[in-house]
């Protein structure tokens, strides 16, 4: 009994820990989305972020400091992407593409050049990381708190505020927002840098919460997986952290079946279960499992008329 | 006085604007060189001694750029059908995948001169089969195929590295790697450099990438399409078939990164060749401007500065070949995403210069 309670209690840690920057990439998408900014760059604001995090950490001892330094870099990059795709009208894509062969690049040649220990940054010591708060085995630092507190704040702003509303009727059908005198640039800059601050905390988590320090190409893909999070989740907050739950949980049991032979089935493919978020999306998109639309003006640039 | 700003005229549209952003890309490289806390100058000294400084470099230099193109050409194919495929690096990962099983096949059946064409043939067919997917769900399904693509180059990944470490492992081997191949089904290469017979099919791409879409009528149809896709369906082009069409060349295109990579240099199936090609080629297109002939010039550019950085890095230890990766996000980024930035001070300029 005990150990059936412990081993779900370390299945329980062991997903929230995988999903806590699933979860912040996810909401901060999800508000870029919502009003229209489609981002594909979610991946390249973590990676620079987490850099910035354990860079920051590394040189000022200060865990906070490491927090505040990937905010602004995440937000810089939530900038470049907002002067992009709204103030010059480029191709979202295009530019979310951009942002994470950029950040790809940069982390690798800034942290050479800085630390000289191939693209890595020095290994933290404990105060210099964010560390658990009540239970030390479970990896339960601030950011996990923030991380399940981003959801219900999300609905609630997107569903239940003002600004949610204007959010989500610039997404949808922006040539009413302006109509009604507001500002559609304004909206979605505010869109585009709450997804800053968010993805910049799933980086800070992901470097100075989670490991000890930036190595390269860390983020590995979950920055993606998050967009596919927000797709699986048909663009809602409460789906959506939902899916982030599932694709942690499906990277916890990766985790435990690493060598594992199951009866019946033989030893499954770790590499299978890692595919699988990727594959359930696909799936969902094809409308296999029900519809996911997307808001109607998101990739659509926004051209005032005169 | 206020300047009247009136659109630019055709050749700096063509010719001025995208150098001004090439140049406003390769300032900022230059700044972020010199926060390195290295001569921005003196870099580029080495970096161009580093590509023209022996035969050996120039080499190198073609090499790469035959990657370059092949990806460059991918992504161009499918953007002039009005789709972005993101997927290159799954396409050409697959389609190493196709031609490495083809020559492990038959290697030790056939002569160099049938093997190379069908390991080719099976390279294109699988680049095109990978592509294939999520152009039949953007076609039929409707779901987007920036998404797919991408989804697609993550299964990509995972699928070869199980069948890498699993299935096509040579045995007794401690690192996931197939047998090598037999010497029929290596390409012929200049010896003791990785430039190899691919760099001519490259070129053969090039061209024939430019006759199709460009006097051919199906390449007519694929542009319309880009360009106004109810304007095609309305001259009678099946939207579907064509976007498989589109997808299916630009696969195959992206796929032949595995010809050069596998039969050429490797010449055995090894993983991670595609190496960023992929996501590269959305810069050489960008940068080409979508036309094989610009592609072949920016591929070139890319492989000089792969090289050339490549030697930049072993001359000055703080750099490292990632800057290679930092100018193509750069390229992306202000050709592609900040493309208009520069248009309002040209208009201004040439305003000013009218006045």
């Amino acid at each position: 009994m005990d150990e059936a309670f412990s081993f779900v209690f370390l299945m329980l840690a062991s997903t929230l820990r995988v999903a806590t920057p699933l979860v912040l990439c996810a909401m901060g998408g999800l508000f870029s989305e919502k009003g229209g900014i489609v981002d594909v760059g979610l991946e390249g604001k973590m990676l620079m972020a987490a850099f910035f995090a354990a860079a920051t950490a590394a040189v000022t001892g200060s865990a906070w400091a490491g927090v505040a330094a990937a905010i602004v870099a995440a937000e810089a990059l939530a900038l470049l992407h907002g002067l992009a795709c709204i103030t010059y009208r480029g191709n979202q894509v295009v530019s979310g593409v951009a942002i994470n062969i950029l950040a790809a690049g940069l982390t690798v040649v800034l942290g050479t050049a800085w630390f000289a220990r191939g693209g890595q940054t020095p290994a933290l010591e404990e105060g210099q990381r964010l560390m658990p708060l009540f239970l030390p085995g479970a990896g339960d630092n601030i950011l996990v708190y923030a991380a399940l507190l981003s959801v219900p704040l999300t609905w609630w702003i997107i569903a239940r505020t003002r600004f949610g509303l204007r959010l989500r009727a610039v997404g949808e059908m922006p040539l009413a927002v302006d109509a009604a005198g507001l500002s559609v640039a304004w909206l979605r800059y505010r869109a585009v840098l709450l997804c800053g601050l968010l993805s910049g905390l799933a980086g800070a988590y992901l470097s100075i919460g989670q490991n000890a320090g930036f190595s390269r190409d860390m983020t590995a893909g979950q920055g993606f997986i998050a967009l596919a999070a927000i797709i699986f989740g048909k663009w809602r907050a409460l789906p959506a952290f939902g899916a982030c739950l599932l694709f942690g949980l499906l990277d916890a049991i990766a985790i435990r079946l690493q060598g594992v032979r199951l009866p019946g089935l033989g030893e499954v493919p770790v590499q299978l279960i890692q595919a699988l978020p990727y594959l359930l999306t696909m799936f969902l998109l094809a409308g296999f499992i029900g519809r996911a639309v997307a808001p109607k003006a998101a990739g659509v640039p926004y051209e005032k008329e005169h | 006085m206020r300047l009247q700003r009136r659109p630019l005229p055709a050749w700096a549209e063509i010719a001025l604007l995208p150098l001004v952003n090439i140049a406003l890309a390769f300032i900022v490289v230059g700044v972020i060189v010199a926060i390195i806390g290295v001569d921005p100058f003196h870099a580029l000294r080495l970096l161009v001694v580093g590509v023209v400084g022996s035969s050996e470099s120039i080499g190198y230099t073609l090499y790469y750029a035959t990657n370059f193109t092949f990806t460059g050409l991918a992504v161009a194919v499918a953007f002039h059908a009005g789709l972005f495929n993101i997927g290159g690096e799954g396409q050409a990962y697959i389609g190493g995948l196709g031609c490495g099983l083809a020559i492990l096949a038959l290697d030790s059946y056939l002569p160099a001169w049938l093997l190379i064409p069908i390991a080719i043939a099976a390279a294109a067919l699988f680049g095109a089969a990978w592509a294939a997917v999520p152009a039949w769900l953007q076609a039929w399904r409707g779901s987007h195929i920036v998404i797919t693509t991408i989804m697609f180059n993550f299964v990509a990944s995972a699928l070869m590295v199980y069948l890498m470490v699993n299935v096509l492992i040579a045995p007794g081997s401690m690192t996931p790697q197939s047998r090598g191949f037999a010497p029929s089904g290596q390409l012929p290469a200049i010896p003791g450099l990785p430039l190899n017979l691919s760099l001519v099919l490259a070129l053969a791409c090039c061209i024939a990438v430019w006759v199709f879409l460009w006097h051919t009528p199906w390449g007519y149809a694929l542009r319309t399409m880009g360009h106004n896709p109810e304007a095609a369906v309305y001259a009678g082009t099946n939207l579907r078939r064509m976007t498989m069409l589109a997808m299916c060349l630009s696969g195959a295109l992206a796929g032949f990164v595995g010809v050069n990579e596998l039969m050429g240099v490797h010449h055995r199936i090894v993983l991670d060749f595609p190496a960023g090609y992929g996501f590269a080629g959305i810069a050489v297109a960008l940068m080409g401007r979508n036309h094989p002939f610009g592609i072949a010039l920016a591929a070139l550019l890319f492989g000089a500065l792969q090289q050339g950085g490549a030697e930049l890095a072993f001359e000055i230890p703080s750099i490292t070949r990632e800057m290679v990766v930092v100018i193509q996000g750069l390229v992306i980024l202000f050709s592609g995403a900040l493309a208009h930035l520069p248009r309002p001070w040209l208009q201004s300029l040439f305003a000013l210069r009218a006045s």
